[in-house]
């Protein structure tokens, strides 16, 4: 075959010389997929086992999720948390991030630092010291608290997709729309805002991910009728396994694949602009 | 005073970081050897191909770090399918314990922690200029040297960014080692948690965590003296 004697470009060697790229590139792209999409197969098995491929077939791993009380109300409270951070997060890392990249004053770069250090610093110290200061305010086992755990790590994801997102976009816009009379406040919501709408959107879902897949905060921080889906799981996974988690990692690997297609579908739009 | 007194005199606390940074630094070297090769296939993609094979990194990284995790639980255990595919095509003869060990800790944190390399490591291979490469030809280089000589040093910030993210992030993980490691792979983290939920013991888990939280910044401000930190999270050079 032609193709496989000819330099893979001008500069480098032949695609038969590099055979073994190819195959390495897919056997790690095969390997990180499988781990990720395997669960589904799984939770359609009839067995009490982790047995692949499965015997027979059923829906009763969905039957015990969706039956269960237990399992129902830590879904709703991820659910409840996730959204209540999506829309504390979002505004909050978005203004932030705007602020920072305009003002140019020298203390900017530090504060920038300072507010995302709550993605830099081991997410188990942020849980123990969340667990000892709620546990002074009373703030344990609630979904304000756990709002409030899970913002402070959403905000600084938000504010790096929108500081990038601004680097992208002319500030200047903005300079002539206030030039032209609009207050500062009308030039951001009318100019700048329309513009970066679609790098809002994404750092909003991810926003919501980051809580609704949390593990460790809330593995401290929520508790009784306030456990979050992610606690129950982990707990369920260390004790003994039940196979009712194939059925709910298959949902949220259904949700997780919604939104990713989601923001880049968001980025095919905003490069064809 | 007393907390860390403790802590240098158990020899169990140091096995714990000692094992921690073991953990730390094999992921690292795992991620760095399977990553490069997969960034570098993709980075010589057209923009739109790469994009698509892009989505396997990125199916991963989006999805519950539990679900990833039990998922290897699942393939990894005695009768998993690992074992059977293994034992069908020869390479070995009896199941092999992979998981609730090391074995299965580094496999399970490999596969979480390779995005954080690929990503920023991509961006960097992207940003080295063609023209680059074609001097070197011009100027005699054969493909291989031109490779080791140019493109290799020019991706080299992009990887110690990544290395140094997988690094950090790997420090303090916790889920992974506890479902994978079996009680057998006790890190820093888990040990905390242990201490917390066993003894009530603030004192020591806060002289535990005051020793990662001093690692992790130390790192972090050795990778802002040779790269930016904010370049670093953002994936730029």
């Amino acid at each position: 075959m032609g193709f496989w004697k000819k330099p893979a470009s001008e500069t480098q060697i032949t695609h038969a010389d590099r055979l073994w790229l190819y195959v390495v590139a897919l056997v790690i792209m095969l390997l990180m997929v499988i781990p990720t999409v395997i669960v589904v197969p799984m939770s359609f098995s009839d067995s009490q086992y982790l047995e692949f491929p499965p015997s027979n077939w059923s829906l009763r791993w969905y039957d015990e999720y969706f039956g269960s009380a237990k399992w129902m109300r830590c879904t709703i409270t991820s659910l409840h948390i996730g959204v209540l951070t999506m829309i504390v997060a979002t505004p909050l890392g978005t203004m932030a991030a705007y602020a920072l990249y305009v003002s140019g004053h020298p203390a900017a770069r530090a504060i920038f630092v300072f507010l995302i250090t709550p993605m830099i610093v081991p997410v188990i110290l942020i849980a123990i010291g969340t667990f000892y200061v709620f546990g002074r305010l009373g703030l344990n086992n609630t979904i304000g608290g756990l709002v409030l755990a899970h913002t402070s790590l959403a905000t600084p994801l938000v504010m790096i997709i929108i500081t990038a997102a601004l680097r992208t976009y002319d500030l200047n816009q903005e300079r002539v729309a206030r030039s032209l009379g609009a207050s500062r406040l009308k030039a951001f919501f009318l100019i700048t805002l329309p513009q970066i709408r679609f790098s809002i959107l994404t750092a909003a879902l991810l926003a919501f991910l980051t809580s609704f897949d949390e593990v460790i905060i809330s593995i401290f921080i929520s508790g009784g009728v306030n456990a979050t889906l992610t606690k129950q799981m982990f707990s369920a996974l260390r004790d003994y396994i039940d196979p009712t988690i194939a059925a709910i990692s298959t949902i949220m690997v259904l949700i997780s694949t919604a939104l990713l297609l989601t923001t880049q579908f968001i980025e095919a739009r905003q490069v064809k602009k | 005073m007393e907390n860390y007194q403790r802590m240098i005199e158990y020899k169990s606390y140091a096995r714990v970081y000692l094992i921690t940074f073991e953990v730390s630094i094999l992921t690292t070297l795992v991620c760095i050897l399977i990553g490069y090769p997969l960034a570098y296939f993709l980075a010589q993609l057209p923009q739109r191909i790469a994009g698509i094979f892009m989505l396997t990194v990125l199916l991963p990284f989006w999805t519950s770090l539990l679900v990833r995790t039990y998922a290897w639980l699942v393939l990894l255990q005695k009768k998993g399918l690992l074992n059977e595919f293994a034992m069908q095509i020869g390479l070995w003869e009896t199941p092999v314990k992979l998981v609730h060990n090391m074995t299965g800790t580094l496999i399970g944190m490999a596969h979480i922690m390779l995005p954080f390399l690929v990503l920023p490591l991509y961006g960097a291979m992207r940003r080295i200029e063609p023209e680059l490469m074609h001097a070197a030809a011009n100027l005699g280089a054969k493909p291989v040297q031109a490779f080791w000589k140019v493109f290799f040093p020019m991706s080299l910030p992009g990887m110690v960014a990544g290395s140094l993210i997988v690094f950090v992030l790997c420090l303090g993980f916790y889920v992974t080692p506890a479902v994978l490691g079996g009680g057998r792979v006790v890190m820093v983290a888990t040990q905390i948690t242990a201490i917390l939920e066993n003894q009530f013991n603030w004192g020591a888990a806060s002289a535990l965590g005051v020793v990662l939280l001093i690692a992790t910044l130390f790192i972090l401000y050795l990778a802002g003296r040779m790269l930016k930190l904010d370049n670093v999270l953002f994936g730029r050079n």
